[in-house]
């Protein structure tokens, strides 16, 4: 893989119909780009469960996404109601999603647990009120 | 185990086009929430749920998830369909209950997400 891309993908809250499709699409130009299928679905499935949380939570929001040959970073800012207490959002099986969300299959608290663990390095800012930018990394030229 | 032996054991229908019954489907993983899935699913494996929205597509497709089985007879929507054959993941309804679908297929051999689990 010697290519770089870089690219945004708009997000509309409550738009549940287009969950997923900016991650399907990120999905596509990586695989398009030759990246490792382990690797691809890592970052997928972090960038889908980000997608997904701005089309629950927030009002509107963009997905972008660098790839370089050392790695995919990928940040995900929203328009929202920010989250109030990070660490305990954080925590695995915590969720304010509302019973409706829940009957789509989300809101079990899994989310964000679920991109720290599939990512490098996670980084979660977010002000009440205003919105909540998540940054996520995940390592290409990894010597593992 | 092969798809088609899959639908065989669940007296199940295909319901996309794209129903390779040849496919090789190493586990399975049955859930009714996508996070999940997401979180504890492996790769190169059958999706069991009852819940028949978009969302379980898009959700098989990120978690590179082979098939989807569709328990108690529920029906995805055309759209969903569609989708489902444009990702190329075959689906199939049994009328079997979640229990009934998974029981028969473990006990046929179909294993687990992991060898601890069986
Ligand atoms: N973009 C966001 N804006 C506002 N609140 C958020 C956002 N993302 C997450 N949260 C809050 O953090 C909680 C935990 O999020 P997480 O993604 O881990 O779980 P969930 O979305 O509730 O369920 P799941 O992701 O398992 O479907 C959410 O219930 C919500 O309260
Ligand atoms: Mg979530």
């Amino acid at each position: 893989m010697n290519k770089t891309a870089e690219g945004v993908f708009f997000l509309t809250g409550k738009d549940f119909a287009k969950a997923g499709v900016a991650s399907s699409n990120l999905k596509a130009i990586l695989e398009s780009m030759g990246v490792p299928p382990d690797i691809i679905r890592r970052a997928a499935i972090a960038a889908f469960e980000a997608e997904v949380n701005v089309i629950i939570y927030a009002v509107a929001g963009m997905m972008h996404y660098s790839i370089t040959q050392e790695m995919i970073k990928i940040i995900v800012q929203d328009m929202g109601p920010g989250i109030p207490d990070i660490a305990l959002a954080m925590t695995e099986g915590y969720s304010t999603a509302p019973d409706y969300i829940r009957e789509m299959g989300f809101g079990s608290g899994m989310g964000l647990p679920n991109i720290k663990k599939s990512t490098d390095k996670l980084t979660v800012n977010s002000v009440v009120g205003e919105g909540t930018t998540l940054e996520f990394i995940i390592n290409l030229n990894k010597t593992a | 185990m092969k798809l088609g032996e899959i639908k065989k054991i669940l007296n199940a229908v295909v319901l996309s086009k794209n129903g390779d019954m040849e496919l090789e489907i190493g586990r399975a993983y049955c859930a009714d929430l996508m996070s999940d899935v997401l979180a504890f699913s492996i790769t190169n494996s059958l999706l069991i749920t009852g819940l028949t929205n978009s969302q379980v597509i898009r959700t098989a497709d990120m978690a590179d998830m082979n098939a989807i089985v569709f328990v108690q007879g529920k029906r995805p929507d055309l759209e969903t369909i569609s989708l489902a054959e444009e990702k190329n993941i075959p689906l199939l309804v049994t009328d079997f209950s979640m229990f009934g679908t998974c029981g028969r297929l473990f006990e046929k051999g179909l294993q687990g997400r992991s060898n601890r689990d069986k």
